[in-house]
């Protein structure tokens, strides 16, 4: 049973406290994602859900691949493969940044103690063609989480607004916890009969997953599997509406979960070096295009505020 | 007379917007007041992360009453006539007056427009204010449509006179103007009720903040240079950090600590760069080692432990960044130890610098030859100039300028010397970049001058050589700034060059399709020379050239050069015309001696002398001109003494005879000033010949002697600068 005061103990007990703290606010307490992703933001409860009007509160963790951060797990802050805590709240409430003040108490942070600010930083993800204004927030000169109120996804404006946080997981337990290097973060209870550390579980992965993701990987069968996902997606969105059984039945998740795909298999073949500086943009317009029309299909569903009734 | 309050208080503003927001607020404001008819004693705006503030000292209470009387038709008019005025107005026929004029009754509309209340004034003025306020990036939040800066929480709006505090009526999306405010975020988060300014800004210092940015600056700045002197160091003075600081803390508390030993070998500009980067620290430095050994940095609040979690927070973060610098570094070194610093830039191949104008190691192979043929005109060794120029950027593959581009070049000449290479080496990997605004140094020795001309020249000449010119607003590859560093270099060192034909080779070179200039190092094998002559030879014959041929564009080039060099000039008091008449002369591809002779020219036109000699030559060339034109001979030679006739035509034949003498030798000395005192000595028997002798009598031979004495005076002026294109 994890203490709800004090400073926490392992990785997971940050995690836990953060899923407490966000459901005692009233949020859906969602599960990962489960594709991979280079951020939290790409789950589809985020994506999807800051569009249209009807108001959404969710919180979740996510697994999130970022091939080219790989480092073979010796780098005591920098992985592959990390976890992002991810909060959306539409429309954004007028205390947004009381309650996230809240959140950093609960996994015991004493505001009191640490110098907590709001600085500059806005946000932009070319490939999912969104944008917002926002502030990273740090504390004691970290950055401990982005703060975004959404403007725009998939080239939609966003109304009402969307506010969006996100924890970098690991850095903000290393930081509460006081551990310099990640692999020797307490993932369970210290005092837990079987007590692991974040090594335990993710030295190896890091390793194996750096080596194909930089050395290993089949450049040739990805470029095909990302213009697989391409034409996938497009053939998604441009099907008839209507179901052989006359249902209207647009299918915006499934066409934006190919866009998910095609955007890590570019991340896999960017950690592989194959993609040219030129060739970079396109790829990313290619993906911000499947982007757009998955938002553009969304908004005309129910749960995007397109059908009433 | 009232004052007037005004704070917006939002979630936090970035600190880079704050000092124009600030001096839009007051604008916008006062603007707006003094358009409805208000008058005010002095305005004064502030901020903080989290407000916005505005306080206006003896405002007027209200607008006056304006009376307008506007004169209509006859009161006998047409219908239609009297219709039209009546629409115009906005009266009725029974609100008009007559009144008799000597063409009989004519109708007048007086209008009067009453004054307006303060109150009702400000409201409208504050909320056009905050509906269309100016701000570089603004935001919708929640259902709202309101766009601001970051969400805006409240409007504190209150006219203070003798008699209280009034609140001012009005209200912008939901959000009701009020007379309460807040303290700091964490130190004193409860709402209080203010009643004047001065109120205000004594209740905020109470709950923990400064309202006065300049007061924050001046605190911090104090307690910094005073904890640094306390410990025998000094601050590195930064001011765009002190203000960039003062805009994100409400309560400023300045905690200094030590940066760890490990770290301490790292370049001062690597432990600068990466604390006011990343942590916005002040370095500061230790004059005794004279390294960077302390940092300080500046907390948002008091803690009960006086900042020792705050600051034991900042060094872990601090030795996180550091590490990763440190990381860099030592690759960096390694790199340059194995492979050199030229084989550290070995990547540039694959980076392009433009489409059309291939890689940036293209590039430097052009540079390297362009910087070998400026090296003598500079009094550099072109062997050096050439080895400089192939490693200059070669840091741009460095980790560490990967990390922080602000500090490419500099790396660069760390890693020369860790290398050996010679100090003029590696002074130039950061000189050839200078000058990088118009108030940086230029390079000082002839090696980064060569190199950093030839790089200018060698962007200046690409982009020309495909046609991608400034046009206008757009400079998207910063041409002017390139051309301007060029004429800098020149005429600050004094360097004399001609630049057509450098530039027109350096065109040649960087046009699409042109062979890659042959590196000129002695390990090249003959096969290898061979082979390149003969793509070189193909290139040649398959190049499709751009439209123009390379003179063509290169004194297209050559004429972009003389226009930065009229607006560099310019901003320097010379007149355009006396850049054109020096322009309009042989040898103006060579900057150092265009500005050399205009110069002269524009003294020596600021003196009586001058301003004198100019109307005498400008007499002459008008006379010689008009008889030149209309006999349709040219008067150039043989003018003849024995021909004169009065004593002012012989003391001018000898006063040219004299000048001619002096001019010479100082025009071929380049001496303008010399050249331009000895054609002063010319005004006084120039005057007196025009005003004792008529140029055109009936004597045509004594008329064509004159004649030829004014070409010889046309000739000597001429030699120092084309005098007919002067004004005045």
């Amino acid at each position: 049973m994890a203490a709800t005061h004090g400073v926490p103990r392992s990785f997971q007990e940050v995690i836990l406290r953060l899923q407490g703290y966000w459901a005692s606010k009233g949020c859906a307490v969602l599960q990962p994602y489960d594709m991979e992703v280079g951020a939290g933001t790409f789950h589809p409860a985020t994506t999807l859900r800051s569009l249209g009007t009807r108001p959404w509160a969710a919180a979740y963790v996510q697994p999130s691949r970022r091939p080219t951060d790989g480092r073979y797990g010796e780098n005591p802050n920098r992985m592959q493969h990390y976890y992002q805590y991810q909060v959306l709240i539409k429309p954004s409430p007028p205390d947004l940044q009381a309650l996230y003040l809240g959140s950093l108490e609960a996994i015991g942070i004493d505001t009191a103690l640490h110098d907590i600010r709001f600085v500059e930083d806005d946000w932009e993800s070319p490939t999912l063609g969104a944008w917002g204004l926002g502030w990273e927030v740090w504390c004691d000169g970290m950055e401990v989480s982005q703060f975004t109120y959404f403007q725009q996804v998939g080239g939609h404006d966003c109304h009402p607004v969307s506010g969006e946080l996100t924890y970098g997981l690991e850095r903000l337990a290393m930081y509460v916890l006081g551990i310099d290097h990640v692999m020797e973060m307490p993932f369970n209870d210290p005092a837990a009969p079987i007590p692991l550390s974040y090594g335990d579980i993710f030295r190896q992965t890091e390793q194996e997953y750096s080596r194909w993701n930089f050395d290993q990987a089949d450049t040739a069968m990805l470029l095909k599997h990302f213009e697989d996902a391409e034409a996938e997606c497009d053939r998604i969105l441009t099907a008839e509406p209507e179901d052989a059984a006359g249902r209207r039945i647009v299918m915006a998740h499934p066409a934006y979960d190919q866009c998910i795909k095609a955007s890590h298999l570019f991340n896999l073949l960017d950690a592989r070096g194959v993609i040219s500086v030129t060739e970079r943009q396109a790829y990313i317009g290619r993906v911000r295009a499947l982007a757009k029309r998955c938002a553009d299909a969304f908004v005309t569903t129910e749960a995007g505020g397109g059908v009433t009734g | 007379m009232p004052d007037l309050l005004i704070e917006l208080f939002s979630e936090e503003i970035p600190a880079r917007m704050q000092p124009r927001a600030r001096e839009d607020l007051k604008k916008l404001m006062t603007d707006g007041l003094v358009e409805a008819g208000l008058t005010y004693g002095h305005a004064e705006a502030f901020s903080t992360p989290r407000r916005l503030v505005l306080a206006i000292e003896g405002l007027t209470a209200e607008s006056p009453t304006l009376r307008e009387e506007r004169r209509g038709p006859r009161a006998d008019a047409p219908a239609q006539a009297i219709e039209g005025f009546l629409r115009s107005t906005g009266l009725s026929r029974d609100q008009l007056e007559e009144r008799e004029e000597k063409k009989g009754a004519m109708l007048y509309a007086v209008i009067e427009r009453p004054g307006r209340k303060a109150p009702e004034i400000v409201a409208e003025v504050l909320e056009r204010t905050i509906r269309a306020f100016p701000w570089p990036k603004a935001m919708r939040w929640s259902t709202g449509s309101l766009r601001w800066v970051r969400p805006l929480h409240s409007i504190l709006c209150l006219l203070t006179t003798d008699a209280g505090a009034e609140v001012v009526p009005l209200e912008v999306d939901g959000i009701a103007a009020g007379a309460t405010t807040r303290g700091h975020r964490f130190m004193a988060p409860d709402a209080f009720t203010v009643s004047s300014f001065e109120d205000y800004a004594a209740k905020l210092k109470a709950a923990k903040v400064i309202l006065d940015p300049a007061e924050r600056e001046a605190a911090i700045w104090h307690e910094a240079t005073t904890q640094a002197f306390a410990q025998g160091c000094e601050l590195v003075e930064d001011k765009g950090l002190l203000t960039e600081i003062a805009g994100l803390v409400e309560w400023p508390v300045v905690l200094m600590g030590g940066i760890g030993e490990a770290f301490l070998g790292l370049p001062a500009e690597v432990l600068q760069t990466s604390m006011k980067e990343h942590q916005k620290f002040f370095s500061v430095r230790n004059p005794k080692t004279g390294r960077i050994e302390k940092f300080v940095t500046v907390a948002n609040r008091e803690t009960v432990d006086h900042g020792a979690t705050i600051l034991a927070g900042n060094l872990k973060v601090l030795s996180a960044r550091l590490s990763d610098a440190r990381f860099f570094w030592e690759n960096d070194l390694r790199t340059v130890k194995s492979v050199g610093l030229e084989g550290m830039g070995a990547g540039l191949s694959d980076v392009t610098f433009h489409n059309k104008l291939g890689s940036v190691a293209d590039k430097i192979a052009r540079i390297a030859a362009l910087a070998r043929e400026i090296a003598p005109l500079v009094g550099a060794g072109p062997d050096l100039a050439a080895e400089a120029a192939r490693v200059v950027k070669s840091d741009l593959r460095s980790e560490m300028v990967g990390e922080f581009p602000e500090l490419q070049g500099i790396m660069g000449g760390y890693y020369a010397r860790a290398e050996g290479l010679p100090e003029a080496v590696a002074e130039a990997c950061k000189s050839h970049y200078q000058p990088l605004g118009p108030s940086d140094e230029v390079p000082a020795e002839a090696v980064g001058m060569a190199v950093a001309l030839a790089d200018k020249i060698d962007t200046l000449a690409g982009f020309w050589a495909i046609d991608e010119k400034p046009t206008g607003s757009k400079d998207p590859f910063a041409l002017r700034r390139a051309a301007l560093g060029v004429i800098r270099i020149a005429v600050e060192n004094g360097l004399r060059f001609g630049l057509a034909g450098i530039a027109e080779r350096a065109i040649a070179r960087a046009r699409p399709g042109a062979p890659a200039p042959a590196a000129q190092r002695s390990d090249m094998v003959v096969a290898e020379q061979v082979a390149a002559l003969h793509e070189q030879h193909l290139a040649e014959t398959a190049a499709d050239a751009p439209e123009g041929s390379g003179a063509e564009v290169a004194a297209s080039l050559l004429a972009f050069f003389h226009d930065r060099l009229k607006v560099h000039l310019r901003d320097q008091g010379i007149r355009h015309d006396v850049i054109d008449a020096c322009l309009a002369m042989p040898g103006n591809d060579d900057l150092a001696l265009l500005v050399k002779r205009a110069e002269a020219l524009a003294a020596f036109l600021a003196t009586d002398d001058g301003v004198n000699l100019l109307q005498g030559f400008k007499r002459a060339n008008n006379i010689l001109t008009q008889a030149e034109e209309k006999d349709g001979v040219e008067y150039s030679f043989g003018a003849d003494p024995k021909f004169a006739e009065d004593d002012s035509e012989r003391a001018l034949f000898a006063a040219l005879d004299a000048g001619e003498a002096a001019i010479a030798p100082a025009m071929a000395a380049e001496n303008f000033p010399a050249a331009m005192a000895a054609m002063a000595a010319l005004r006084a028997p120039i005057d007196a010949f025009f005003e004792a002798v008529q140029i055109n009598t009936d004597n045509q031979i004594v008329r064509r002697n004159r004649l030829n004495l004014l070409s010889r005076i046309r000739t000597i002026c001429l030699q120092v600068a084309d005098l007919t294109r002067l004004e005045g």
